[in-house]
């Protein structure tokens, strides 16, 4: 008997049988969980597509398909975040006084940290990341990114970080700390089981994906520009991410030690973050928020870009005030570095700090107020066309400036003493996340989706989502708001009857409803226009009357981006360039192409086995991860054929034909109307 | 028309080229540096000043160490406008002092509002452990 | 007509040049960036550190642990196969393949003897009962300095692989630019280590 423990140790760790989902609603969760991946290997088998898989998809190099792939996960996960949001609102509106409810106090608690942790870091950063490698190499007029196999990598990292906190659903329970897991709880005195451990892995897995992926589109940002398009020149969307990776950059490294030294507490007896041992508790929550604040304009900044695009579009204008709008970003840079603490003040430092930090994040409103001037005066006797993307800009003006003068309150600190931890927080920080960045997503994949796929989206179900989505949300969190003055408390899992919340909590459970509505007929939305494509075909490649250089390539992009790289002399090239009608007579030139390559793959398996074993304290696999990711790099150093040559004369020969069925497709069309 | 031509290309190689290193300049680099750290030893070590001065003049040898290893090194501050490299940096440095001194700043004003561990055990002691 | 052939030949060949040297740029840009991501990495570990400097928790501090002369003996050989490691990128730049890898071989044995020098630091603070698990002082040294020894030990790995390539391909280059890469990478571990000396062995012998 000895023997084999000791034999099962060895080779599985902490892994038993009672890992395994403890009772029928977990089983229901894993079951979904693993049907996931399970009917897709078997439609994949069934159609014979695994060497189209791999071959155009898996190991690809291409920023386009990457892009592609990481919003289809990010979808796949708000998917996953959204069916926990109905698990909480159920639990909420009928557990009270003697009921119950459905689910049990820490099961409550672990649906509630992975909503939070899935929407930010596999939800949000996905869908930001994803729209950086569609746009932002097309908008600078370069073919691709500065490092094609470290952004597969990046992507890779993502994915193999969604992986591991999925992998909670059915091995073992997720963190029932809440999404930043404040220690002393998230300590292994307090929280023994390997949720943790897999929260603090599947981040940094992920994390150091965002960090790399940031580094790439630096330096893609910085060095990779097309002749003539200096940095006042760039379109907003540009800046924005700019200004954005800046943010992930130096932020994300404070993460990856902040998250560190948790595992190191909980696996080898440090004492950073103890209770006892001269540990300090405090300088989690410092270092956390350090990172934490810039994390929120990492995800809002991009967001910013998209609208201004959206705007400058839709308005059939050039965007108000562009050289404020820089500065702006740059002030919003550097002052999130300034404001953490208002995310602490209730932990008891002095009146100065608190007055510090308070007076900073009324400072920052100010940069973000310049942006929302700016874009309203755009709109300002513009030629407005009021189709889904610019509604969904209209929204996110409603609901980003209730979040916004929310925050404002929020960060005078004797009020923050009063609504701290309370559903009022909650109300706020999801108005400026959906508001700002969801929504942005949401007007960005409807604006450029014909630039990728070659067809429109269906604006009949566009605009009824929206509306599902406006409507639903603010039924959703405007009683937040009232629970919030009530004294509801975030991560509430059951409540006394007396105190008269239930019905705000139905409300807010209906509103949740109209929105799953929404999502709905946004999945909807999708296979209509697929269904539908003919009749949503976009034959010019410019289907917005756009601006910016992205709209000058045929859709969809072919593989090579641009034929003969855009000349560039002003601010919205493409918006003059239409207007001056300039044939381009200049000669083809060789392309360089990023050959395929499995190895980014293999690095995210090492990585996955790395994390995996570390959470399970399977140390050969660990190791053995470990190992995989350092021969991985050492064989790709090998390779010094990474690229192959596309000739000039196949560009050449592969550009007229792009355009020519371009003509014939709009000689189609014209035909049959 | 071939003259024209002929001198700018030149030019524009010679300024495309990655920065040449020079002996010198490692000698500088190093030399500097073990004088700088040699002095901070023996004023750690055998110096008689009070400790502010004390810390400041340290502070003071490494930041010099520090941006002699930066230039002689690893080269900073030899590239063409637009200075980005420097740009990274000086935008790193802000954020690593805007950290760790905001976290030295937060933590010991939180601690300064802390009971003292003496205080802070006679009071459990007195509550019957909490 | 000959002499403008010529030309544009040359137009053509220096085009070229610049682009590679564009590239080669952008690499060598690419990696600072990473470097100046992770000096920040390293600024988290010294807040941490200097929050929980004091915090011994009865156990031993910085001033009564540390060997100052054992640390300015660390200092000194790292500081010079931090030089050493530059001769090697002197020596390449001339492509003398013999001296860049007796550079490298100086360079590495000046690394690995720092790093043992730091194992065996940890070993004698481990013998003596002031393991990490002692304290929140000893947690945070351990865990600042092993990271900057974790690094030191990815540059030997790295140093080694480069040395292989030396041998096999000479300095092309591209392994011309992964020399300078690495260079910078190494420079980078000593101007970290600046820090570490000042920050936990000097500032903790005047009890700071």
């Amino acid at each position: 008997m000895g023997l084999i423990s000791i034999f099962a140790n060895f080779w599985l760790g902490k892994l038993n049988l009672q890992a395994l989902p403890p009772n029928a609603i977990q089983w229901f969760g894993a079951i979904l969980m693993l049907s996931v991946p399970i009917g897709l290997a078997l439609l994949l088998t069934v159609k014979k597509k695994w060497k189209w898989l791999y071959k155009e998809w898996l190991t690809t190099q291409d920023p386009k398909k990457i892009g592609v792939m990481y919003i289809l996960v990010a979808l796949a996960m708000l998917l996953r975040g959204g069916a926990d949001v109905m698990f909480m609102k159920t639990q909420q509106s009928i557990s009270v006084g003697h009921n119950m409810g459905i689910l049990s106090a820490s099961h409550f608690q672990q649906i509630v940290s992975a909503h939070g942790t899935i929407m930010i870091f596999f939800v949000a950063m996905g869908l930001m990341f994803g729209l950086i490698n569609l746009i932002v190499p097309l908008q600078i007029g370069a073919r691709d990114v500065a490092f094609p196999f470290l952004n597969a990598t990046s992507f890779w990292l993502f994915f193999a970080g969604m992986i591991l906190v999925n992998a909670s659903l059915v091995l073992g329970d997720f963190a029932a700390t809440g999404w930043l897991a404040y220690p002393p709880l998230s300590e292994l005195r307090y929280s023994p089981t390997v949720g943790v451990d897999y929260w603090i892995w599947s981040l940094e897995i992920a994390g150091a994906g965002s960090l790399l992926a940031a580094i790439n589109f630096l330096v893609t940002i910085f060095k990779m520009r097309v002749k003539g398009m200096n940095f006042m020149k760039m379109p907003m969307f540009v800046w924005s991410v700019l200004g954005s990776l800046m943010l992930v950059a130096f932020a994300f490294p404070i993460l990856t030690v902040t998250l560190g030294l948790l595992a190191l507490d909980r696996d080898l007896g440090t004492h950073f973050f103890t209770a006892g041992g001269g540990g300090n508790m405090m300088m989690y929550v410092n270092l956390i928020w350090a990172w934490g604040h810039p994390e929120v304009y990492i995800l809002v900044l991009p967001g910013f870009g998209v609208f201004s695009e959206v705007v400058s579009t839709f308005a059939r204008k050039r965007l108000f005030g562009y050289t404020s709008m820089v500065w702006a970003i740059g002030a919003i840079v550097l002052l999130s570095f300034l404001v953490w603490l208002h995310h602490f003040f209730t932990m008891g430092a002095g009146s100065d700090v608190n007055a510090f930090f308070g007076i900073m994040t009324m400072i920052i409103a100010i940069p973000t107020g310049v942006k929302i001037f700016n874009w309203l005066f755009t709109m300002y006797r513009g030629k407005i066309r009021l189709e889904s993307p610019i509604l969904w800009f209209i929204g996110f003006v409603v609901i980003f400036t209730i979040g916004g003068m929310a925050g404002v309150l929020l960060a005078v600190p004797p009020i923050d003493f009063q609504l701290h931890n309370s559903l009022f927080l909650v109300a706020h920080f999801h108005m400026m996340i959906v508001g700002g960045v969801l929504f942005a997503d949401f007007a960005a994949i409807t604006y450029w989706f014909p630039k990728i796929f070659g067809f429109k989206l269906n604006e009949k179900l566009g605009r009824f989502t929206f509306w599902c989505w406006l409507i639903g949300f603010l039924t959703s969190f405007i009683p937040l708001y009232i629970l919030g003055f009530m004294g509801a408390t975030r991560r509430l899992n059951h409540y006394s009857a007396s105190l008269g919340w239930q019905q705000l909590f139905i409300v807010s459970a209906i509103g949740a409803a109209i929105i799953g509505l929404g999502v709905g007929a946004q999945i909807l939305q999708f296979v209509v226009s697929i269904i539908q494509r003919k009749n949503n075909l976009d034959t010019t490649g410019d289907p917005w009357d756009g601006r910016s250089l992205e709209w000058s390539t045929p859709s969809p992009v072919p593989f090579y981006t641009f034929a003969r790289l855009p000349h560039v002399t002003e601010r919205d090239a493409f918006w003059v360039a239409k207007r001056q009608k300039v044939e381009d007579k200049r000669p083809y030139e060789d392309i360089a192409i990023p050959k395929n390559s499995p190895l980014s793959m293999v690095i995210a398996l090492g990585a996955f086995l790395l994390g995996f074993g570390i959470v399970w304290h399977i140390w050969w696999l660990a190791v053995s991860g470990l190992l995989t990711i350092i021969a991985t790099i050492i064989i790709r150093s090998m390779d010094e054929e990474t690229e192959y040559v596309l000739k000039a004369s196949d560009v050449e020969r592969l550009d007229k034909q792009y355009r020519m069925q371009t003509k014939t497709r709009e000689t189609k069309l014209a035909v049959e109307v | 028309m071939s003259q024209i031509n002929h001198q700018p290309v030149d030019i524009l190689v010679s300024t495309h080229q990655p920065e040449q290193v020079t002996l010198r300049g490692y000698v500088i680099g190093f030399g500097g540096s073990i004088v700088m750290t040699i002095t901070a030893y023996l004023f750690a070590r055998y110096g008689m000043l009070n400790k502010p001065v004390m810390v400041a003049l340290l502070a003071f040898l490494a930041l010099a160490q520090f941006t002699l290893q930066l230039v002689y090194f690893l080269h900073l501050g030899r590239e063409f406008s637009p200075r980005l490299k420097l740009l990274v940096t000086v935008f790193m440095m802000i954020i690593v002092f805007i950290l760790v001194g905001g976290s030295i700043w937060i933590m010991n004003n939180l601690d300064g509002r802390m009971m003292g561990t003496k205080v802070m055990i006679k009071y459990m002691n007195s509550q019957d452990g909490l | 007509m000959s002499e403008a052939v010529t030309q544009t030949l040359n137009i053509i060949k220096s085009n070229k040049l610049i682009a590679k040297y564009d590239k080669d740029a952008r690499d060598i840009f690419g990696f600072w960036v990473y470097l100046m991501t992770d000096c920040v990495l390293f600024a988290s570990l010294f807040a941490v550190f200097a929050v929980l400097r004091h915090n011994t928790y009865g156990g031993p501090g910085a001033s009564l642990l540390f060997s100052m002369p054992y640390a300015l003996v660390e200092t000194i050989i790292l500081l010079t196969s931090s030089f050493t490691c530059g001769l090697a990128v002197l020596s390449a730049q001339l492509k003398h393949n013999k001296r860049v890898l007796f550079w490298f071989i100086v360079t590495f044995a000046l690394g690995a003897s720092f790093l043992g020098l730091e194992l065996n630091e940890f070993h004698n603070f481990i013998a003596m009962g002031d393991s990490w698990r002692r304290s929140g002082f000893l947690s945070s040294y351990f865990v600042l300095v092993a990271t900057h020894g974790l690094h030191i030990t990815l540059g030997l790995l790295w140093i080694a692989v480069m040395s292989v390539f030396v041998l096999k391909r000479g300095i092309s280059d591209l392994v011309m630019k992964r020399i300078r890469m690495l260079s910078m990478f190494w420079h980078f571990l000593d101007v970290v280590w600046i820090f570490i000396f000042t920050i936990v062995y000097l500032f903790g012998a005047i009890r700071v």
